[in-house]
């Protein structure tokens, strides 16, 4: 089986208060089928990302299929089944930015970090993602890491850029 | 009643009837995929689309309602159109090795691009799911899937467990477990039921065909096959019997010409689960009317579907499971033991295959405590569809053959083991052998049916009441015996919940994992008739009627086997080979 999807991670020290503060808000939600994705976002919210524990942990608290949760979580683009770094780096996949080296800079960041695009390094430090257009084309290829925009950035410029966090 | 013309044609309706069932009703055939009558509730594919006058889009015949003076055209120009357009859109995600796939010509979605006169893929194809997963039971392959979500509504809706889903979104969406987890990790019953309901090849039974083949073809090996008691009113059905046809004597002359050296029958170890089951019940019965612990509704443990389900989800309610193994793991222990010693013949050198109406079997063979004297109870487990393959691969002019017999000494068989092979069966099979055992009087039943629990109804109960009973079972006197009969893990789900809180108020219970029982196993053929329970169910209770004997104790060759070889029911070399102990699997892959 060509297996796409992490199941298990490392679980964080305090995931078993973080359930318990998940349990409240789907109480507060009267576990209510309906009430899914207000129950995801706001365990998202708690836990940082949903992965395969979190889940089924829900679905059993709601009486559900788990296989409905993993529906939801893996349908919404804002949901998260990984966990997210410290800082995340978005590299501009745009039309300019492409054009000019966006899918460098991926591969260079790829190969640097060890990661592929939506994954975090194994020190919890960076998360690696893309964006369609971050609305910078006049400083292609543009990145950002978390709010700073650099601009022009070489595969060159990467380890200086990455040594700052 | 809703008045509508469909086709020009004046139709009534009830309201609440979609366009879909109206026109069905109405002898008007809507081309349809995704539709499954009674519980259908997504409108996926589309294909059944029509165009009502007055209504902006075309409409899906299988959601939207009748409703007054509406017009429906079911083949215009438009609908033809985006039919095939709908049709090809769909094609063009389908992985096409069609003649290397095991659905070839009895494919829905071939045969719907026939109806639809698609004569050529007028879009590239490339599938954007290629994986294949293959568990004990069931394997599917993804590249053929085209999102029908059948198997969603089998799997969710039918038998309340919700294993499969849809994942991911857009072109990546997959019908598959949460986190597209293989099947076999994700605590599925192996039931089978999304396989029956799957059009195309994305869900189908695992393969045991060739290694039953290269046992044949191997001159030192010994082949032992025996057919589950379901499989007899359904084979026929690949051979263009009507539904509902028996066809036990052609079955068994058909594994002959095969070439398997010894074919038993499963119902001969029907009859044996019985005498086991029946004592066990009655030596747990006499504990809890002596004031002494026993547990409480004893539950049967035939339907390895069934076992699965309960080791995943209810643990704590274990005990209450028969020992017993399935008849056909007992009939494989005794096949490698008390007849390899008959015949001098190395078990090892054995192979036992079990032609199964199930798709769960295949797991249960495959469980490691399955082995007695260092030999597979069971080697392998063919479903009713591929025993029928087999017999087509062979060459074998099924429709004239001659009937033929059971070898002994596992072939004879009474009425009661017949009815194993649907629901209700096994509780009626131990009712009349154990009211014999208690009161020494036949049951004193209309030609020995328990009325309450025969039929399809999901949960079924009835109560026995002994009176007169023998001297050595005097405790039983004016003992009301309270019994539950259900089929389907959502039946299933009602009867543990009520033992779970403490309010169940029976003795002992049947479950069966599928729906109807074993006549309609994940492992049986797929049909299009809509009566196919009742028929299936009829034509199980009249070999029952054509039998001589119809009750197990009266099996000659299971008292014989007691008298040589296993001493007594529940006896020491009985639990040695018959009967088995069960595993938590609630935390397994977790």
């Amino acid at each position: 089986m060509n297996q796409t999807k992490q199941v298990s991670h490392k679980l964080p020290d305090d995931h078993v208060q973080k359930l318990e503060q998940i349990a409240e808000v789907i109480a507060k939600y009267e576990a209510k089928p309906s009430n899914l994705i207000m129950i995801l976002h706001a365990a998202q919210g708690i836990y940082g990302y949903l992965p395969y524990p979190v889940q089924k942990f829900i679905a059993d608290k709601m009486n559900i299929a788990v296989s409905e949760v993993s529906g939801v979580v893996t349908f919404y683009s804002f949901f998260s089944t990984n966990p997210k770094g410290k800082h995340t780096i978005l590299v501009c996949m745009g039309t300019a930015c492409y054009v000019r080296g966006g899918k460098k800079l991926v591969d260079g960041l790829q190969k640097h970090l060890g990661v592929n695009v939506s994954e975090t390094t194994e020190d919890g430090k960076f998360t690696l993602s893309v964006a369609r257009c971050i609305g910078a084309c006049g400083l292609a290829p543009a990145m950002m890491v978390d709010d700073t925009v650099y601009k022009s950035v070489n595969p060159n410029k990467l380890e200086s850029i990455l040594s700052k966090y | 009643m809703i008045q509508l013309t469909i086709n020009n044609k004046n139709i009534s309706a009830a309201p609440g009837t979609t366009i879909l069932e109206a026109a069905k009703q109405n002898g008007i055939n809507i081309p349809s995929l995704c539709y499954m009558e009674g519980v259908h509730k997504f409108g996926s594919c589309r294909i059944c689309s029509v165009e009502v006058e007055g209504a902006r889009t075309l409409q899906v015949a299988c959601m939207a309602e009748v409703r007054e003076g509406m017009v429906v055209h079911t083949n215009s120009k438009k609908v033809l159109k985006a039919r095939k357009v709908l049709y090809e859109l769909m094609l063009s995600d389908h992985s096409q090795n069609c003649l290397s796939c095991n659905r070839n010509q009895s494919c829905e979605l071939q045969q719907l691009g026939e109806m639809l006169g698609v004569t050529e893929n007028r879009f590239s194809t490339s599938s954007a799911r290629e994986s294949i997963d293959i568990s004990p039971s069931i394997t599917r392959d993804l590249s053929k899937c085209i999102l029908c979500r059948r198997c969603i509504t089998a799997c969710k809706g039918l038998q309340g467990i919700g294993i499969l889903d849809a994942q991911n979104r857009g072109f990546d969406t997959v019908i598959s477990p949460a986190m597209e987890l293989p099947l076999g990790a994700a605590k599925c019953a192996f039931c089978g039921q999304c396989t029956i309901v799957c059009p195309v090849g994305a869900l189908k039974e695992t393969d045991h065909i060739a290694r039953v083949w290269e046992a044949i073809n191997d001159p030192d090996i010994r082949v032992v096959m025996q057919p589950a008691p379901a499989v007899r009113v359904a084979l026929g059905e690949m051979f263009g019997y009507p539904v509902g046809t028996s066809v036990t004597g052609k079955m068994a002359t058909a594994m002959r010409e095969l070439g398997v050296d010894d074919v038993f029958d499963t119902d001969w170890a029907a009859d044996l689960t019985i005498m086991e089951e029946g004592s066990e019940f009655l030596d747990r019965a006499i504990a809890v009317l002596s004031g002494k612990k026993a547990v409480l509704p004893i539950i049967t443990s035939c339907s390895p579907g069934w076992i699965k389900y309960i080791e995943s989800y209810y643990p704590q309610l274990l005990p209450h499971l028969s020992t017993c193994k399935s008849p056909h793991m007992m009939l494989g222990a005794l096949a490698k033991s008390y007849y390899a010693d008959k015949i001098g013949f190395d078990p090892k050198k054995m192979f036992t295959v079990s032609i199964m109406p199930c798709t769960a079997k295949k797991f249960e063979a495959s469980r490691e405590e399955m082995v007695n004297r260092d030999a597979r109870n069971v080697d392998a487990v063919l479903t009713t569809r591929e025993l029928g393959q087999m017999i087509k691969q062979a060459g074998i002019d099924f429709r004239n053959l001659e009937d033929g017999t059971f070898d002994d000494p596992m072939g004879q068989s009474t009425g009661a083991a017949d009815i194993f092979g649907v629901t209700g069966g096994v509780m009626e099979a131990a009712i009349r052998t154990v009211y014999v055992l208690v009161t020494g009087r036949e049951l004193p039943f209309e030609k020995l049916h328990v009325a309450p629990i025969v039929g399809l109804d999901q949960i079924k109960e009835a109560t026995l009441k002994f009176e007169n009973v023998l001297p050595e079972f005097k405790l039983f006197e004016g003992f009301e015996a309270k019994v539950a009969v259900t089929s389907g893990l959502a039946g299933a789900k009602i009867l543990m919940d009520q033992i779970v809180v403490g309010n169940s108020p029976y003795h002992f219970i049947e479950v069966m994992g599928c729906p109807s029982g074993c006549i309609c196993g994940g492992g049986q053929p797929r049909s299009e008739d809509p009566d196919v329970r009742i028929k299936r169910l009829k034509a199980m209770y009249s070999e029952d009627e054509s039998k001589t004997l119809r009750q197990s104790h009266l099996n000659t060759s299971i008292l014989a086997i007691y008298k040589d070889y296993l001493g007594k029911p529940g006896g020491h070399l009985s639990h040695e080979l018959l009967h088995t102990h069960y595993v938590d699997r609630s935390k397994e892959n977790e």
